[in-house]
């Protein structure tokens, strides 16, 4: 079957091999090792469950339910014998009653954008020829046109409602840890007290409906032993939402656990993760969120909803062909619902469009954009009509103020930029290297005592302080809050200018010396800032639902707040100095501290996640206020450069590469002079290509082929000795062909000759009849010459969404590379390991 | 048959219901005036603490001189101290919290039922049944899938049972067998999502 001409062709490529690499498998389409034996199992039983209605896991391998339900298994036999009776033009067009799992691919594959782009313009093709023909059609065409919208308009309502459940839940639970309501359990603190008339001015969130866990255990508020009694019960319900969250996850879904994000925007790459999208991960993630966010850890609820989202646009595209039987629509519908998940997250849509384009999306194009405006817009309106918060706000932490700041305040901003830069950059090393850990030593063993133990020590470490044991979204909602005259917290805790009764009538304030509250507010604030760095590095990758914008935006959030309070007292002490002469006038209102605190958190979730547009777009549309733009550009692109100069990778792509998904990074650039020989497979020590030819070969040669081989794919030659190109197989396809064709096809024995031409040759009359495949055959695979620059290759390959590619020397075939070859090459290039990428 | 086109009429028809549904509820929740506030925070004001005022008033009066009772100053005073105080018009549907907050315990009550079925019950309920050797056997073969799957083979041989049951059974099988595959790579190989 091999044919060994490596050592001919290559001769006039000598020297051009990387001499440094020397790898020991040249497996350029090779599987994961342990998945080898599956493999033919699965496929053997894909085949066999073609008839049944089966429950088959959402994306992708569409395909085969379909088939079953319109078509039923009998008619399958005459379509396949067919297939072998009919024209070539037929044969060649996909479209044409294709066997039913061709054309779909494996678990952890990369999909091929090419195939499937031009799979649906023949599908689009074929509606609109027949759509001239009769009415019926006509409205088929148009419902065609019609179902994308209509399809975002479901996934809009999905994801907006879910988003509201989400939140009134996680409100509730939360408040749970604290005590309970007594006229209704259901409502949440500040629900049970909102018609009290018992609450306040100092304490406004105290009614006697309201009863804490001290209240009625002991009968009293008060004392040492209410204290225990309270922390007792918040640490127990702490452990009991995070035991649940993660036995739920482990129980159900374990592809419900982490952010989502980096798998995401691998999926839309192009990847294929089974059942990541599916109705499972779906439910339990949206009941395992709200437990993780109430168990107060340290983590947020953004990320996870963005998962949620896809998974419901995933699991509404069943409902339409379209999407269903094709897996790049799909993913466009996919980029469109990373928007709906941030638009409901922050109440920021057209953050949520600029987030999917900017952060997640592969492949983009304007109609995409458009439908993902509609769909976040959508949700955003499903999320208000729900109303979870009871203010009209789509998040809790919405705030709005409009205190102007001067040019010198820039300063102070670029400062919280280079701390963002900083603290994103140190994260990431952290958090990689301690998911590493996870990932390779014992600890990865125990997912659940490892969940136990950092609640727990969340927990006793988190109460005392009334800074870290409110929720992320409630400190940060405190944070952004600027101080008024209404305003009794802590935090505002100002001494009191003794002729305050008289001046203006208005209720913002001028600079005040701290007082003792605030004072006390600082310190606290300081060592929550320790806590939440520190803690959010081992939360972030444990296997429950947990997300990383709020728990980095509180980290800004303080430190923001800090410099903030630092600068006002600054100015109003030093007032006469000559940096605030002139705008700071003793009596002025010049420094907000709340917007220290927004400039902050947008400079850390900057630095972790190194987003720049989005990231302003979802503070301004956060805060309502345009004139804040400025000072948020200043402190996430001076935030972006710091980090930049650590590392050039987000945290989404560090956890990318940890798991060596398949991910061609489309902000990296390839600048280094290789040539696509030096990438290919075979190299030269390697035995040749295995390749088919495109007639002369029995079926029982191919099926040794395809069995000795790990390949996914083979070209099909002319002959062995011309080696002139014909077209590209999967090996799926031919898996599923061949064996299709052995059940149903009279006569296809192991001595029946593979044809992929488009005339049978003659053949003596007592020989099997031919197994004609040229359908399964890809007639226009890309080749590029062997001297072609990689950086072109690898353009190509982004540009495309190739999966493969052959390579030629004057004509003929010489080797093949992947995406994982590319991969790998560019891992090699780093110094990394190139054994990191797992997959093909 | 063409499933769009169906999924267009069934669209339809779930609008129109739940337009409906909508006007039901809405009534049903426009009785409960308590979703309704106006909250008023006023400052402290000369000697006087800081307050907050709640009122079950409409948006038109919510505002410090209708919300504000008793007023604490005098009828000179009354607008120096209104200015200060920020009225707040909010709207709730206490309606919509109940059923979330039922919605979501009943959702979660389920899954830990079953989730407490299916590791502590089953294996029960299997040991029972087929006898203490067959288990031990079983136990010793490749996985606990396939002989659980033989032993719903057995069961519903010797009781002929629908054929509804075998097909949810079959599926319920499949479904555990890709969670447990999931579960191999995410928390045991640490493949994905770690």
């Amino acid at each position: 079957m091999f044919q060994f001409w490596g050592s001919r062709t290559y001769s006039g490529a000598e020297g051009m091999e990387n001499p440094g690499y020397c790898s020991g498998s040249f497996d350029g389409l090779h599987h994961p090792s342990d998945d080898d034996d599956d493999e033919m199992v699965d496929i053997a039983g894909a085949t066999l469950d073609f008839s049944s209605t089966d429950d088959v896991p959402p994306l992708s391998s569409g395909g085969f339910e379909d088939y079953s339900t319109t078509t039923g298994s009998s008619s399958s036999s005459s379509r396949a014998a067919g297939m072998n009776g009919t024209g070539p033009s037929n044969l060649v067009d996909p479209l044409e009653d294709p066997l039913p799992g061709v054309g779909t691919y494996e678990d952890f594959n990369t999909i091929d954008w090419v195939r499937e782009k031009s799979k649906d313009r023949d599908r689009h093709r074929e509606i609109t020829n027949k759509s001239r023909q009769s009415t019926v059609a006509l409205l088929h065409s148009i419902s065609d046109a019609f179902s994308g919208w209509l399809l975002m308009l479901l996934v809009g309502l999905m994801a907006g409602a879910l988003a509201g459940g989400i939140d009134i839940a996680a409100h509730w639970l939360n408040d749970m840890k604290g005590g309970v309501c007594l006229i209704g359990f259901w409502f949440n603190h500040e629900h049970c007290c909102w018609t009290s008339n018992e609450t306040t001015f100092q304490e406004r969130d105290r009614c006697p409906q309201w009863q804490s866990w001290a209240e009625l255990i002991t009968g009293t508020s008060e004392g040492a032993f209410a204290y225990v009694v309270n922390y007792l019960m918040y640490i127990f319900w702490a452990l009991l939402f995070a035991f649940l969250a993660v036995t739920l996850v482990r129980a159900f879904a374990p592809y419900a656990c982490g952010s989502g994000i980096p798998e995401i925007k691998t999926i839309l790459s192009g990847f294929i993760i089974r059942g990541y999208l599916g109705k499972w991960t779906l439910i339990i993630k949206t009941i395992t969120l709200v437990l993780a966010v109430s168990s107060g850890l340290s983590l947020g609820k953004e990320g996870p909803l963005v998962h949620v989202a896809c998974c419901c646009a995933n699991i509404l595209c069943h409902l339409f062909t379209k999407y269903r039987k094709n897996e790049a629509k799909r993913r466009e519908v996919l980029s469109a619902a990373a928007a709906v998940g941030v638009s409901v997250a922050f109440g920021a849509p057209i953050g949520g469009v600029l987030f999917s384009l900017e952060e997640v999306s592969y492949y983009f194009p304007l109609k995409t954009l458009w439908r993902s405006f509609f769909a976040a817009l959508v949700a955003a309106f499903t999320l208000r009509s729900i109303n979870p918060f009871g203010n009209s706000r789509l998040v809790l932490f919405y705030v709005e103020f409009h205190a102007p700041w001067h040019l010198v305040e820039l300063a102070p901003f670029i400062l919280l930029g280079i701390f963002g830069g900083l603290w994103g950059a140190l994260f990431i090393k952290a958090n990689i290297a301690w998911c590493r850990k996870r990932k390779s030593t014992i600890l990865g063993h125990y997912p659940v005592i490892e969940v136990l133990v950092v609640a727990a020590l969340t927990a006793i470490i988190a109460y005392p302080n009334s800074y870290t044991r409110m929720s992320g979204a409630e400190l940060i909602s405190e944070l952004f809050n600027d101080c008024s005259l209404l305003d009794s917290s802590q935090l505002c805790g100002y001494k009191q200018p003794t002729n305050t009764s008289e001046t203006g009538a208005g209720n913002s304030l001028a600079d005040r010396p701290a007082g003792e509250g605030l004072y006390t507010a600082l310190w606290q604030l300081a060592l929550a800032l320790v806590f939440k760095m520190m803690i959010t590095v081992i939360t972030f990758g444990m296997k429950v639902p947990s997300g990383l914008f709020i728990p980095s935006m509180a980290v800004g959030a303080i430190a923001g707040r800090l410099l903030g309070v630092g600068m006002e007292q600054l100015a109003y002490y030093h007032h006469d100095w000559f940096i605030f002469k002139g705008w700071c006038s003793p009596g002025a209102d010049c420094i907000t501290p709340g917007l220290y605190a927004m400039v902050g958190a947008a400079a850390c979730l900057g630095g972790v996640t190194r987003m720049t547009v989005s990231l302003v777009v979802i503070m301004f549309e956060l805060t309502g206020g345009l004139e804040y733009i400025v000072p948020l550009m200043a402190a996430t692109m001076t935030s972006k450069w710091v980090a930049d100069a650590f590392g050039r990778e987000g945290i989404y792509e560090a956890h990318i590469r940890l798991n060596g998904y398949p991910f061609l990074e489309a902000k990296e650039e390839f600048e280094y002079s290789s040539l696509a020989v030096d990438v290919m497979r075979p190299r030269r020590a390697d035995p040749a290509l295995a390749v088919l030819t495109q007639e002369g070969m029995t079926v029982g040669e191919v099926e040794t082929l395809v069995e000795s081989t790990h390949y996914s794919g083979f070209p099909v030659v002319v002959s062995q000795e011309s080696q002139r190109l014909v077209g590209f197989v999967l090996r799926r396809d031919l898996l599923i062909s061949i064996d299709n064709a052995r059940k149903r096809q009279e006569g296809v024995v192991s001595a029946s000759q593979v044809v992929f031409t488009e005339h049978a040759p003659t053949q003596p009359d007592d020989a099997p009849p031919p197994l004609r495949l040229r359908g399964i055959m890809d007639l226009s695979p890309f080749t590029v010459t062997d001297h072609t620059p990689m950086d072109i290759t690898v353009d190509i390959f982004r540009k495309l969404g190739l999966r493969q590619c052959l390579v030629t020397h004057n004509g003929r075939l010489l080797g093949i590379i992947t995406k994982k070859d590319i991969l790998k090459h560019m891992a090699q290039i780093a110094n990394r390991d190139p054994e990191s990428i797992l997959f093909n | 048959w063409d499933p769009g086109q169906t999924v267009h009429l069934l669209f339809m028809y779930v609008c129109v219901m739940l337009h409906r549904t909508h006007n039901q509820m809405k009534t049903y929740l426009l009785q409960n005036s308590e979703d309704i506030r106006c909250k008023c925070i006023c400052p402290p004001y000369r000697d006087i603490e800081g307050q907050i005022y709640k009122q079950n008033v409409s948006l038109k009066d919510c505002n410090c001189l209708h919300v504000v009772e008793p007023m604490p100053v005098d009828g000179k005073d009354v607008e120096a101290y209104c200015l200060r105080c920020e009225c707040k018009y909010e709207e709730r549907s206490s309606g919509t919290i109940k059923v979330t907050i039922i919605m979501y315990l009943s959702i979660l009550g389920l899954l830990l039922l079953y989730m407490v079925y299916l590791t502590l019950l089953e294996p029960m309920l299997k040991r029972r049944l087929f006898g203490h050797s067959q288990l031990i056997q079983s136990d010793d073969d490749v996985g606990d899938q396939q002989p659980f799957a033989n032993a719903h083979n057995v069961l519903s041989r010797s009781h002929s049972r629908p054929n509804m049951l075998n097909k949810v059974e079959h599926a319920q099988q499949r479904w555990r067998r890709q969670v447990q595959e999931q579960r191999k790579s995410v928390f045991d190989r640490h493949v994905v999502l770690s």
